[in-house]
């Protein structure tokens, strides 16, 4: 059941290069008090690829996003990152080692506009001193107008340039995932997190979103893990998937092989448990 | 027509004192703005300013008192005067570091609570910062003088004579102050909306998740704003201490901060200067007009009923953000 990735890189069948291993979680277990809410499990993610953690509610796909975005900090285990063993970090520091990341619930910015949330996105961008920001001045200007090139490439890619002006906080549902996915992107991350980035959407509003992430993968070359509690969804998306459940891995592998995995049929069916 | 002539006059005075209210209110907003708290210590912050500026500028020696009596000594001073410029860089220097130990001190363990819990830790914030100051530098009412000009403008009163045929009496402090002040709110607005400081401080102040999740230290953000708020307490400081003497009451300016605040709207910069503005001429002429019918000393709760009158009609102030529940 377990498909074991070649370490060399391949290319899919739809012509992405699908490269090393970028993220590796080794042995991971983390407990809220007494309760354990993910259960000793590894897994990777390969540049390149599009990785989704799928599950029943309750399963800990939650938690495992948390944990290597750094909000959580799991009892045992070990997080690997490029190649690099990663201490406990704070999530701030983590965002700045290249891990973006959107929120099941969407943590916007609600008082700005969409092009100050995008903008903030590349906060970590900027190195210029801070007189000359305050009086937008020499190199200043230059990163602010380099820095709203960008922004700009990725508001038309979204295709949300008639919203740019608008608070956030009026815009409906779909199109606040969208912008916190474009801020995302602006921090032109090395691997992008997706807490259930079509929880809550119409067909039509999921169909966009699928678009959107592929295109995503596909354009800027972004690693992507996604959780998703839709399984049809995933399956069409992604190039490997792990199944959680009650917090133990039952799952891992391409979309196929999961699908004819019995322990993966019995969890969405709801199989007792003994 | 002389009554017209009056009303002008103190119409300028009331703008000017105005001025000086918004500057304490500054202090309210930018906290509030970056972390949701009430900061109830804001006004005792002047207050620590001013005695800091004072005590450095005049070379005392800190907890004098408390070493004299403890070890029989007879400290007093350094016995140097700084000039005014470097003990206010110092004197700014101190409220940075006051900020950085609030936050490691207080705010690092409140991370996550309750705004009402974080504003009661910043009332006992305030008793203490009281009581250091009392310690620091001693009790006693203390003249601050950096150098600003004071007493009546005269080329204002000659112009202003030779045009109505009485001369205005306008104090040089509330100009200066009026023109600092006018600086002081210049630089904040360009720094919120320009810098990437400032943009990471609205961040924060509008979601603490997705603020960590682009990378922002919220800790870093914290102590940057109290230090802003520790430097706005510091140029409130010099103005009212300058004004009328460095004493505890000083700390009481804060009362005065509550009701422009509740006019303006807790979360604008405009709205401090505005309300400030509103409530210095509104007091002035009231008193001016009214006054005298009701038996005067109507600045003592002029502002208040304003401020109530305010919170039936519009609530959030003239420039707050309007909340909508959406159930």
């Amino acid at each position: 059941m377990t498909h074991s990735p070649a370490v060399e890189t391949y290319t899919t069948a739809d012509g992405r290069q699908i490269g090393g291993v970028l993220m590796d979680m080794r042995n991971i277990t983390l407990r809220f008090g007494g309760v354990e809410a993910i259960k000793d499990i590894s897994f990777d993610i390969r540049e390149g690829e599009i990785r989704a953690i799928i599950g029943p509610n309750g399963a800990g796909k939650s938690s495992m996003l948390n944990v290597i975005s750094g909000f959580y900090v799991p009892q045992e285990g070990e997080v690997w990152f490029r190649g690099h063993r990663r201490g406990p970090m704070k999530p701030y520091e983590v965002a700045r080692l290249g891990i973006a990341r959107t929120f099941q619930n969407i943590a916007l910015f609600d008082g700005m506009s969409v092009l100050d949330n995008i903008m903030t996105g590349r906060l970590n961008k900027m190195k210029a001193g801070f007189l000359s920001q305050a009086l937008w001045w020499g190199a200043a200007e230059r990163e602010e107008i380099a820095n709203r090139e960008q922004v700009e490439k990725i508001i038309d890619f979204l295709e949300i340039q008639n919203i740019r002006k608008t608070p956030v906080g009026r815009l409906p549902y779909g199109l606040k995932k969208r912008v916190e996915l474009a801020r995302a992107l602006a921090a032109e991350p090395q691997l992008l997190l997706l807490d259930e980035p079509m929880a809550g959407m119409n067909v039509e509003e999921k169909e966009d979103m699928s678009r959107f992430i592929l295109d995503v993968n596909d354009e800027f070359g972004t690693t992507i893990a996604l959780i998703e509690h839709d399984m049809g969804v995933v399956m069409d998306l992604s190039d490997r998937v792990v199944v959680m459940d009650y917090g133990r891995k039952i799952g891992d592998g391409t979309p196929d092989e999961v699908r004819n995995n019995q322990e993966v049929i019995d969890a969405y069916l709801g199989v007792a448990h003994d | 027509m002389d009554q017209l002539i009056y009303s002008a006059e103190i119409f300028l005075n009331g703008l000017m004192t105005g001025v000086m209210y918004a500057l304490v209110a500054l202090g309210f907003v930018l906290i509030y703005k970056a972390s949701g708290v009430f900061n109830y210590a804001q006004g005792v912050l002047a207050l620590f300013a001013a005695l800091t500026l004072v005590g450095i500028q005049q070379g005392q020696v800190p907890f004098r008192h408390l070493i004299n009596a403890i070890f029989g000594t007879h400290l007093e001073s350094f016995g140097w005067t700084l000039p005014s410029v470097l003990a206010i860089l110092l004197t700014a220097g101190v409220m940075v570091l006051l900020a950085v130990l609030i936050e490691k001190l207080v705010l690092q363990h409140l991370v996550g609570q309750e705004p009402i819990i974080l504003f009661m830790a910043t009332i006992g914030l305030a008793y203490f910062l009281e009581g250091l100051g009392d310690v620091m530098w001693g009790a006693d009412i203390k003249t601050l003088d950096v150098g600003l000009p004071q007493g009546i403008s005269e080329s204002i009163e000659s112009v202003t004579a030779a045009w109505f045929g009485y001369g205005f009496f306008i104090d040089r402090l509330d100009i200066w102050a009026t023109a600092i002040a006018a600086l002081l709110v210049a630089a904040l607005v360009a720094f919120s909306q320009y810098t990437k400081q400032g943009r990471a401080m609205r961040a924060v102040a509008d979601d603490h998740q997705a603020a960590l999740s682009v990378g922002i230290s919220l800790r870093f953000i914290w102590v940057m704003v109290w230090s802003i708020a520790g430097f706005v307490a510091l140029v409130a400081g010099i103005m009212w201490g300058t004004k009328s003497g460095v004493q505890f009451s000083l700390s009481l300016i804060a009362l005065k901060a509550l009701p422009v605040l509740m006019l303006g709207g807790f979360t604008s910069i405009p709205g401090a200067i505005v309300g400030g503005l509103i409530i210095g001429v509104g007091e002035k002429l009231f008193e001016f007009w009214i006054g005298p019918l009701i038996g005067g000393a109507t600045e003592n709760w002029f502002a208040y009923v304003l401020a109530l009158i305010f919170l039936v009609f519009r609530p959030q102030g003239l420039f707050g953000e309007r909340i909508i529940e959406r159930v």
